[in-house]
């Protein structure tokens, strides 16, 4: 007689407690940040030697038409956030195989997620400043 | 009593690295080193937020040479990750498994990812006034 309950039975994941969901963010994370990557590249080696209002332009300029939205600014937290993401996920790989200590690991694991949402946070506050309402 | 010896499996410091291990590990170290490459990313743009001053300051450090030198590795860390985070990409839909494919590919990117952080480099001295701006 099996001693799993109905519910762990039909979650089909055994002693793990999640299947396939941190290895499919991951990849599609990484597919997301190919492009953007290369985008960050272009707009960043643009930049290089700017001044302060060349950088705010670049990054407040919008778009002309019907849908006027500072596309650059957007782009940029668009890739402030998935990197970061893509960031916490690998880091928490590294950290699985590396510290063994099950204090070491929550306190890592809590650091580096701590870490991700206040470097998102300053980002995302720096880029409304920039090319927010107002 | 005493538990019998039992052999064990050669690990990391008895086998002759091949490539693959080499461009394996880098890739985990490129990636924890942009991991502190995203801070110097928010840095810069709370920097552009913050005024002429600020963003003066942010671009006098990031034009020194100790500041450079740390921009190249992050160019470089950014260039070896995405290319290796490609074939990484490949591998998950099974392709690029075979031995020869995985050892010139390993020494594609490790080539590749130099060239492009110093092409981005010459790009930026030659194209855009480099950090002397």
């Amino acid at each position: 007689m099996s001693m799993e309950t109905p519910l762990h039975r039909v979650q089909g994941l055994g002693a793990s407690h999640s299947g396939v969901k941190h290895f499919w963010r991951q990849r599609m994370t990484a597919a997301a940040l190919v492009p953007l990557s290369i985008w960050f590249a272009w707009a960043v080696l643009g930049l290089v030697g700017a001044s302060e209002a060349q950088v705010l332009a670049f990054l407040a300029r919008s778009l002309n038409g019907p849908l006027a939205i500072p596309l650059n600014a957007i782009l940029m937290g668009a890739f402030v956030v998935i990197l970061l993401y893509h960031m916490v996920l690998g880091l928490q790989v590294v950290i699985d195989d590396y510290v063994h200590s099950e204090g070491g690991r929550i306190f890592l694991m809590l650091f580096t997620r701590a870490f991700a949402l206040a470097v998102g946070a300053v980002s995302l506050f720096a880029l409304l400043r920039i090319a927010g309402p107002v | 009593m005493a538990p019998r010896q039992r052999p064990l499996s050669p690990h990391l410091t008895i086998y002759r690295w091949p490539v693959t291990m080499a461009t394996s590990i880098t890739h985990r170290v490129t990636g924890v080193g942009l991991s502190v490459g995203t801070l110097f990313l928010a840095w810069w743009l709370i920097a552009a937020a913050s005024g002429p001053e600020a963003y003066q300051t942010f671009a006098h450090l990031a034009a020194s040479p100790l500041g450079e030198l740390v921009l190249f590795g992050f160019v470089w860390a950014l260039a070896f990750h995405l290319l290796n985070g490609i074939r990484h990409l490949a591998w998950d839909m099974g392709y690029g498994f075979d031995v020869p494919t995985a050892l010139t590919v390993s020494w594609l990117v490790i080539v590749l990812s130099v060239l492009l952080a110093v092409a981005a480099f010459a790009a930026a001295y030659l194209g855009h006034g480099g950090f002397n701006a």
